[in-house]
């Protein structure tokens, strides 16, 4: 989330877009009510009629997988009936109070020229720079036109004069290309114009053609949701799931953003693109990076192209003007945190012991998805599942079970005998023929083990430990540490293929000769190397931990694992006591009035509890809305109620207000057009690998032109001759995600005992089937039998000018599990996947329906 | 500054933190009408948590006597769930804990499985094994498999990754051990990694 739960108490307008909060987020209830309550307009749009859809003003139901039509659709309502008829009068200096001309001109890259090579073909659905042999884009054309350039001061008195330091790695430093601009926003190249004229063909008719909506539910959305572009007003933006799993996710998240910054509704209280993230500590792990081609903290890992050395990692990452301009200063904190004493400015300080990803042409993908075509063709021999059970989660289920027998050995870390744990055992499966080896380590539960852990809104919360773990059961550090040093012991005793990369990897987190978490917070908050020591004890611990990131060097002399979080550990008083820390906080006492909460606990980054505050206030650094405060220039300085995402002050002076209101990009403007997605610099809409219509009423392209995996065998496309039902997934309050928790606590079986479909009264009565009837729902993939729940909450739609009907399937249960079992659903869903993240796209693909 | 309720358990320190819950609480005449019968929380120790489901963030309360979990609420102070909790959250006490059916007393969950298993080739069920055994065996297959693929150049550049290790997960643990799982498996060599962030 750019913003935090109590944040939603602060929206003028809520919108809900593949996301029911209300059931699968409950503590969201809380605050999005505080803001109904206040007389904030809530919308939701969902292929069905949710608890969310029930609190809500205005519900208008969507065809699963048409996100971007309707976005598109709002861009050009926007446009239509905000900007083009105002656009003169602001400009001719009128006050224009029901559009935010002001963030769109000076914030966002509106007013940038793109490339004059830049295009869109509508009978082709592709943008410029496609290339045919290989199905990929190049980006070159979505650049910006260049005004001037501007280099590096590197020398002592300049701003970058750590470059030169003794000990910071060399490399060439990069050049600032200040983009053209037109900020009457009449160019033709200009970004303005461009959008304008890609989504003048998202009109009413057509959204609705295709998304399967009423017109006058839908202009009535529109109309609602841009009142939050009027200035001071805001408009909270809540996606999950239903929105990241297509073959255009990443483009969905892309056009819900996009969407925002049109509004002004990014940076400011009530605003906000509201990731409401799936797992506990998924947030953690994406910080992590615990990802293919990721390095954490948001930095990206090394591999065999841009990246494939720490001179060329440090050219082609390092950006031009803005914060990233800090990178070096990042990474070789990093490495020297990952090697400690072995990484040394002459070994480029241990960069090339990273196992480097393949990224050249024609290079393997390791995603998730691959994993599962790399063990059935034999690559993948060894695999650990660390609370994760790909068998029960992983689409196209029953494929994966099935190329997970070819594996040597597997290791899962978990509570309960997953279904990836007993995949052998699986109804369908013959453990006779299954060679894999597999071991089962049982850890400890969250309240037998200390640790930090994340929310949605990038709060760091710490975990104290109650209870001592069951029996043998282990925390996951321990098991770590067990396994680990194991490896090592072998390869000093044995050595073997480079032991190096083993060998040179500093691992001493330990207090009194005991693995523990404490340390492993030192290096993730940053610490001097001279004056801190790792496998110390609890009597004298010795520490120089940083106070924040800014305190980074490049040199050498500093060590952070995840510069993100630096800060949060950061009391070099008492380096052992959570309680003593940032992180530990618990006062609740909000002083900033509008839910910041900033003394309890710790945001990343720097306690920021709202990302990208400068566009809360206007050029002059005035707030858009004077109750809603969260920085104000006051003539001489800044009042900040939040902290500073923006250079407040610079050597001990105040910064006057400017327009670099995002400085995580070099541009420091936002990007309504952005030449960084693998697959388009506008969002597109294009149709779910399996669609129930044969065209794409909007270009010539029915799918994505740049869909993973559709050519592997194991997708088992299926058509709407043979399977004629839209189909998604989705969860119940009751059960969490695969259920290896929630199913095995017996109350949460008993409110929820099983796993059904939804289907309308109209489908019902077509395939003769009643309420409670177990059903078979089938495709290619895999057919599942469940209870059947026919609900007004499904309607068939209008699509294309033909019914269509839709079903929503749970997906908590499979055989696993002592206290509730049931068939695994996602046999079903299709192992295709988005250009960008590569997630599956679990929420629109093609079933039948029968009786059982 | 306002000392909250938690706060003041923390400034008294956990051990004393139950007893002066309940002198608090005694000392309310709104509250002393119950001190005439046992009190659920008496004489435990709280210790904060954070839920382990949606990523809300709720903070709950965890109330240890004699070294065991007795109950698990929400945490009244915490500004995101003020002390609520939804129906998982609720439930979290199950995790380790239930009520027998048959005799009414607190057992050990019967579903959870909390000591090492093996599964051999072809086998049709689990066998017992020890920690010092697991962890032996991991690690010599982890070092076979590394060493019968481990690729350190390719096409002239130093590459140090191996094709045939692969690691899923880490949303489910704490930030620390997060770091532990990416550090070994990237060490590795492990190309293959990634967590529920991915889908």
């Amino acid at each position: 989330m750019t913003s935090h739960w109590c944040d939603f108490q602060n929206a003028d307008v809520i919108l809900h877009c593949g996301s029911n909060s209300v059931e699968n987020h409950p503590v969201s209830s809380k605050w999005l009510n505080k803001a109904h309550e206040r007389g904030a307009k809530w919308i939701v749009v969902d292929p069905r009629y949710t608890r969310t859809a029930e609190m809500a003003d205005i519900y208008c139901p969507i065809r699963s997988g048409t996100d971007i039509a309707f976005y598109g659709g709002m861009y050009n309502y926007i446009v239509q009936n905000l900007i083009e008829p105002n656009l003169a009068d602001y400009l001719a200096g009128k006050d224009v109070p029901v559009y935010n001309f002001e963030y769109l001109l000076n914030y966002t890259n509106a007013s940038y020229l793109l490339d004059a090579e830049y295009s869109f073909d509508v009978e082709t659905g592709l943008f410029s720079g496609w290339d045919d042999e290989t199905n990929t884009y190049s980006n070159h054309s979505w650049h910006y036109q260049t005004e001037s350039t501007e280099e590096w001061d590197t020398s002592a008195s300049g701003d970058y004069a750590w470059v030169k330091a003794e000990g910071v790695p060399e490399f060439t430093t990069p050049t600032i290309e200040h983009p053209k601009r037109d900020m009457t926003l009449a160019d033709p190249m200009c970004v303005y114009q461009q959008f304008k004229q890609h989504y003048s063909r998202y009109d009413l008719d057509t959204v609705c053609a295709i998304c399967g909506m009423d017109r006058e539910t839908l202009e009535l959305v529109y109309a609602t949701y841009a009142e939050s572009a009027a200035v001071g007003k805001s408009g909270a933006l809540l996606y999950a799931l239903g929105q990241t799993q297509h073959t255009y996710g990443a483009q969905n998240t892309r056009a819900m953003s996009v969407l925002q910054l049109l509004c002004g509704n990014i940076g400011v209280p009530g605003g906000g693109l509201n990731a409401l993230r799936g797992e506990p500590n998924v947030q953690g792990a994406t910080d992590m990076g615990m990802l293919v081609h990721e390095h954490p903290a948001y930095l990206k890992w090394s591999n065999t192209t841009d990246r494939s050395s720490l001179r060329k990692w440090l050219e082609s990452q390092t950006y031009s003007d803005g914060y990233y301009t800090n990178k070096p200063k990042f990474l070789v904190s990093s490495l020297k945190e990952w090697f400690g004493e072995n990484a040394t400015v002459e070994n480029d300080y241990g960069y090339d012991w990273w196992p480097k990803v393949p990224t050249h042409k024609g290079a393997q993908d390791y995603t998730h998805i691959s994993t599962f075509e790399l063990m059935d063709k034999g690559v993948i021999k060894g695999y650990f599942n660390w609370g994760m059970n790909p068998c029960h989660s992983a689409p196209n289920a029953g494929f994966v079970r099935r190329s997970m027998a070819k594996l040597d050995w597997l290791v899962v870390a978990d509570q309960v005998a997953t279904e990836s744990a007993t995949f052998w055992k699986a109804p369908d499966m013959n453990p006779a023929e299954i060679d894999t080896t597999v071991y089962f380590l049982p850890c400890a539960l969250i309240y037998e083990k200390p640790g930090t852990i994340l929310n949605s809104g990038r709060w760091l919360q710490w975990r104290y430990q109650a209870v001592e773990p069951w029996d043998e059961a282990k925390p996951d550090y321990e098991m770590c540490d067990l396994i680990w040093t194991s490896i090592c012991d072998l390869y000093e005793k044995e050595g073997g293929a480079n032991p190096d990369p083993i060998l040179k990897t500093k691992w001493d987190y330990y207090i009194d000769g005991k693995i523990d978490p404490r340390p492993v917070t030192w290096a993730l908050n940053g610490y001097e190397i001279a004056g801190t020591e790792f496998n110390g004890t609890s009597a004298a611990p010795k520490t120089a931990l940083l106070s924040g990131y800014a305190n980074l060097k490049a040199d050498g002399s500093t060590a952070c694992a995840m510069w993100i979080y630096s800060g949060f550990w950061s009391n070099n008083d008492a380096p052992l006591d959570a309680a003593e820390q940032p992180i530990g906080r618990r006062d609740n006492n909000d002083v900033s009035g509008i839910g910041l909460n900033s003394n309890w606990a710790y945001a990343w980054p720097n306690n920021r509890r709202i990302l990208y505050n400068r566009a809360s206030a206007d050029l002059n650094g005035k707030p858009w809305n004077p109750d809603r405060v969260l920085c104000e220039w006051t003539g001489d300085k800044w009042n900040l109620v939040d902290a500073a995402d923006f250079t407040a002050v610079k050597n001990g002076t105040p910064v006057p207000p400017n327009d670099k209101a995002f400085f995580m990009l070099w541009e420091q403007n936002a990007r309504l057009e952005s030449y960084g997605m693998n697959d388009g610099p506008l969002p597109e809409h294009f149709e779910p690998f399996e669609t129930p219509v044969d065209s794409n009423l909007l270009n010539g392209s029915l799918n994505n032109p740049c869909m993973m995996f559709a050519e592997n065998e194991s997708t088992s496309h299926g058509t709407v001759e043979d399977y004629p039902l839209v189909a998604t997934t989705y969860s119940v309050t009751e059960h969490w995600q695969t259920g290896g928790q929630s199913r095995m606590c017996p109350a949460l079986v008993e409110a929820m005992p099983a796993q059904f479909v939804e289907i309308s009264e109209e489908l019902a009565a077509e395939k003769g089937i009643m309420k409670g009837d177990k059903v078979r729902v089938f495709n290619n993939r895999g057919s599942v039998v469940v209870d059947a729940v026919v609900t007004k909450r499904m309607k068939p739609m209008y699509v294309h000018g033909k019914t269509q009907h839709l079903v929503g399937l749970t997906h908590h249960y499979s055989w696993a599990g002592v206290f509730g079992t049931g068939d695994t659903v996602n046999d079903l869903t299709p192992n295709v996947g988005d250009p960008n993240s590569y997630t599956p796209e679990y929420k629109a693909f093609l079933v039948d329906i029968e009786k059982a | 500054m306002q000392l909250t309720r938690r706060g003041f358990f923390k400034s008294v320190g956990a051990a004393f933190a139950a007893t002066a819950a309940f002198e608090v609480a005694a000392a309310s005449p709104a509250l002393a009408v119950e001190t005439s019968k046992e009190w659920k929380l008496v004489n435990t120790e709280e210790y904060t948590n954070i839920c382990c489901y949606c990523a809300g963030g709720c903070g709950s309360l965890c109330s240890v006597r004699d070294g065991e979990l007795v109950n698990l609420e929400g945490d009244p102070d915490h500004p995101i769930n003020k002390g609520g909790l939804c129906p998982k959250g609720a439930a979290m006490f199950q995790l380790r804990n239930i009520v027998d059916p048959e005799t009414r007393e607190i057992v050990k969950n019967p579903d959870r499985v909390s000591k090492p298993l093996v599964r051999r080739p072809g086998a049709a069920d689990w066998e017992s094994i020890t920690w010092d055994e697991a962890v032996a065996e991991i690690a010599r297959k982890v070092k076979d498999t590394r060493d019968a693929t481990f690729i350190e150049n390719e096409n002239g550049l130093t590459v140090n990754y191996t094709p045939a290790i692969a690691s899923l997960g880490g949303s489910q643990q704490n930030s620390e051990e997060e770091y532990l799982i990416l550090k070994m498996m990237r060490s590795l060599g492990v190309v293959a990694i990634d967590n529920q962030a991915r889908v």
